[in-house]
Formats: structure tokens, sequence, C-alpha cells
């Protein structure tokens, strides 16, 4: 499963990306994370490929992903298209308003961040997605997420492990 | 091995790990994008193993460190960037002409120039040609995936002390930012006795150690020259390394190291899936080069080569030389920092495979 994340620095794209990567890992399955790092990044937009496959990862750029979590409209201007048929891809419609016209792929339209603001889970609207992604695609079991969470969560901000996880579990209700 | 032991890790911050448990314990750098994890990661963990870490005023002043600490004896390391290494040749020929033991990273972006910060290959000629000025080589090796560079580092440090020169990591820009599993080998670093030649101070119980590349004689110099070959030569014969895939019954051979190799590894396996009798050489040491397995497959009949690289073909000569003749060699690239993909190595192969090429 190729997944690009994408949205702007410090919605936690890359922290996103690396929770699934190690999902993956702790699984068995080869898995890679490259984040974009170039003028780009600069710009304000983020983006990240993550690749969990059963076999060796080849490439680890993804440029046609099997799943899209685009944060913002820019994001989601740039890389809609590239969704391969039958992808999936899963839109923050709090910062996006606009409606995929594509038929071939299935869009799922999560006001994230306003319910991450409502929920008191204010800028966890990355792990919201990441929750409705892995209800939609089963990218890895529940409880082998939860696990990679608190692998993801450094060691002194253990204190947030749980707000994540209560925003992974919102994702998932949705 | 257990997922347990597994983590998930950056190359760079993996490379400099891989170091520090290979028994590195000296660190001399200066930050350039795309490899400052390294310097960063060293910063952090080098003061707390009692080891030294230094930002250097420059590149320069970081590799004459390097040559001022492995001349003591101690495992000794570098990294830097394309433009970074350019500044750091004038150390490593003097490194390689006192005969001493280091290890330079180079997670080569693009060039020349400042050129930009993608991922690049572009620094294989100087990495294998002219890392530095004089009669030299140093040990160049390619990794292609995070815990290949971990294994490397440690084959690195170990190959540069037995036979006192020089070695390099040629990554490039994805290998250093992505992130892999990787498992660190529990190894003992038995070191190696360096008490004949280091210069550690003699407590006026031994002759002087000297460590110096000037030899004014030219005799002299042509001496040390030849015995350095020699060197050279059992380097050749015994560390030599590769990675053959589908290649028993290829009839069109890519040939493609580092991050590129990945790529070309999944275009060959697509290839076969349209009845392409594609196969992959993948050179792990770039200095000595694997001319003998590339040659092997030019003997089984191989009706092609594709060199496959992020430059505008560099590694290609080696290709041609190890062919020599006996099969057309032909190059597909990008450059600049894009990295190429599946898809158009795939189509390069299925033009070779439909006589367009």
């Amino acid at each position: 499963m190729n997944i690009l994340l994408a949205g702007f620095g410090g919605q936690g794209v890359l922290f996103a990306g690396k929770v699934m990567a190690y999902s993956g890992l702790l699984e068995e399955k080869y898995v890679s994370w490259l984040p974009s790092y170039g003028p780009e990044m600069r710009g304000g937009t983020a983006n990240c490929s993550v690749c969990i496959s059963d076999q060796p990862i080849g490439s680890p750029l993804v440029l046609n992903p099997d799943v899209l979590i685009a944060m913002n409209l820019p994001s989601y201007d740039k890389f809609i298209d590239a969704v391969v048929p039958g992808g999936i891809a899963v839109i923050d419609s709090s910062l996006i308003n606009k409606k995929c016209d594509r038929t071939d792929i299935q869009c799922f339209y999560v006001p994230a961040t306003e319910l991450a603001d409502e929920k008191g889970l204010h800028g966890l609207a990355n792990n919201i997605i990441v929750g409705k992604v892995l209800k939609e695609t089963s990218f890895a079991k529940p409880e082998t997420v939860e696990a990679a969470m608190a692998k993801c969560v450094p060691a002194k901000k253990q204190h947030l492990l749980e707000p994540n996880l209560n925003a992974i579990k919102l994702g998932m209700s949705l | 091995m257990a997922s347990s032991q597994k983590v998930l890790m950056k190359g760079n911050e993996a490379l400099a790990e891989a170091a520090i448990q290979a028994g590195c314990r000296h660190f001399f750098g200066y930050p350039i994008t795309p490899q400052t994890e390294v310097a960063a990661y060293m910063s952090k963990r080098m003061p707390k193993i009692g080891g030294t870490y230094l930002q250097a005023e420059s590149e320069i002043a970081a590799i004459n460190m390097v040559y001022g600490a492995a001349s003591a004896g101690v495992r000794a390391m570098t990294s830097s960037s394309s433009p970074g290494i350019s500044l750091k040749t004038e150390g490593i020929s003097y490194i390689a002409g006192a005969d001493l033991p280091c290890l330079i990273i180079n997670v080569q972006r693009g060039g020349p120039g400042l050129g930009g910060i993608q991922p690049s290959q572009a620094d294989y000629w100087q990495a294998t040609r002219a890392p530095g000025h004089g009669d030299l080589h140093i040990l160049v090796f390619a990794p292609a995936t995070i815990q290949e560079m971990v294994d490397l580092v440690f084959d690195a440090f170990e190959l540069a002390d037995t036979y006192r020169m020089p070695a390099m990591i040629l990554a490039d820009g994805m290998l250093g930012q992505m992130m892999e599993p990787v498992v660190f080998p529990e190894k003992q670093v038995t070191p190696i006795d360096k008490s004949g030649w280091a210069t550690t101070g003699t407590q006026c119980q031994r002759p002087h150690h000297v460590t110096n590349s000037l030899f004014l004689q030219p005799d002299q110099l042509e001496q040390k020259i030849v015995e350095r070959f020699q060197r050279y030569a059992q380097v050749q014969e015994k560390h030599t390394r590769c990675e053959e895939y589908l290649t028993e019954d290829a009839e069109y051979v890519v040939v493609a190291y580092g991050a590129t190799a990945r790529i070309a590894r999944s275009a060959v396996t697509a290839a076969r899936q349209q009845g392409i009798k594609a196969g992959l050489i993948r050179p792990i040491t770039l200095w000595p080069y694997p001319s003998a397995a590339i040659a092997a497959a030019a003997g089984r009949g191989a009706k092609a080569f594709l060199s496959v690289e992020m430059s505008m073909g560099q590694m290609v000569d080696d290709v041609r030389l190890a062919v020599n003749g006996k099969a057309p060699v032909h190059f597909f690239g990008r450059t600049g920092g894009i990295i190429p993909t599946p898809a158009e190595v795939l189509e390069q192969l299925q033009k070779l495979a439909g006589g367009e090429r």
C-alpha cells in the first residue's frame, strides 16, 4: 500500500506517516517513510511517502498513491489526480472546501481540524484522519497502531499518548 | 529478527548510530543538507559516551581534524554532502598519502557547484576516480537500504583499518532522509592493533612514529605508492562485492547502485512479468568495482546492458570497461535531483527487448 500524506508544516503530516510506517514494521511488513525536504517545505507545505508491503520496497517515493491524505488545499489540488483508480482520498474538509468529481476513487470528507478543536484534541487532526484511514483500509490492526503510537510519541511527551490514541479512535468512529 | 529489535530510523541517523557502535568516538563535521542529521545525531550522542563531537569552522578543517585523529590511531569520521566533499578532497588525498584509515560519508545532492539539495549520484566519478589528487584509491561503499547503511559502516571501518586507507559511504539524499526498519548487529568490535604506527606519544620508550605524505625523493615516493597499490590489489581480490538478481539467464542486464538499484529492481521484476528476461547487478562496492560479475554476465550471452543512474552517465564507464565490447552498453538517467521511476526504467527495458535501442 502506497500512501501520500500532504499538508502544511505543523499539522503533523510527517508524524502521522511515521505512525503508519511503524504499524507496518510491528506487523513484520516491509515499510519505508520518505519526507519531502526540498524548497516546497520552505513554502509551507510538507508531505511524506509511506509504503507498507509484503515485498521489499523499490522506490520509496510515492507518485501515485493508493491512499491520499490531504490536509490543505494546495496538497489536494496537487495530488488528487495522482491517486490510482480504485484508491481512496481522505480529505480534511475543515480546510478544503472542494468536492472531488472523480468517480474512480473513493473520497472521504472529514472535518478533522474542527473535530479536533471541539473534542479537546487540538492539533491532532492528523491522527483523526489516520483513524479514518485505518477504518477504511485496515492497513494494520487497531492494537498495532496503538503500539506504534507508543513508540512514536517521544518519552518526554508520554502525557500526549492518550490524546493521540483518542484522536485515532475518534477517526475510526466516523 | 524479532520486531522488538527493529527500529524505524532515518538513514542519516542510522549511519551515525552505526559508527558509534563500530567504535567511532571522534566525529568532525559541518552542516549541509541533506546530511545534517548525521552531525546532529553525533552532537547529541557523543558527549554522553565520552566521545568527541566537533563542528569545525569548515569542511576543510573537519577533514584535517580527521587526519589528526586518525594519526593517533582512533576511529575517526566526517560526513558531508557533495559540495562539502569537494572541499574535503585535499585532506582525503593527504590521509591516503599518509596511509591512514578513516570514514567519510557523502550523502549526495545535485551538482555541480551548489547545485540543489535533492538526491543525486553525480559524484561517482569523484568518489571512484579522483577523491583527491595523486595515485590513490579509497574504499567506496554504496548501500541501497537503511539496514545496509548500518552494516556497511562496520565493514568500512574494519577494512579501512585493515588496509590503512580511507573509506567512503556513498549515499544520497533519498537514503539519508528516508526511514526504514533497521536492526543493529550486536557485534563486539575488536580493535585492530595500531601500536606499530599510531602517533600516541613515545613516553621516551620507543622511536617516534611519523605520519606524513611528503616524500621528496622520487624513488622513495615511487616505492611508497607501489607498496600502496599492492595493498589495493589485495582489496580488489578479496573485498569486491555486488548483489545479483535474476541474472543467471538474463538477456538484458541492468546495472545500478544505491537508491537507483531499488528502483531498477522493481523495473526488472515488472519486466520479467512481461516475459522480458531482465536481471540486475547491484555493485555494493564501487571501488573496488565488481567488473568480474559484469564480465561474467556478458560471457553468458547477455544481449545488452543498461546502466541506470541519477546522473548524466558516470558509472556507465565502468560497465563498458567490464563488458569490454561483448555487448552494447546503454544508459538511462535522471539528474539534478529527479529520482527515476520504475516505469521509466521498465520502458527502457521494453525498448531494449523490442529492438528499439
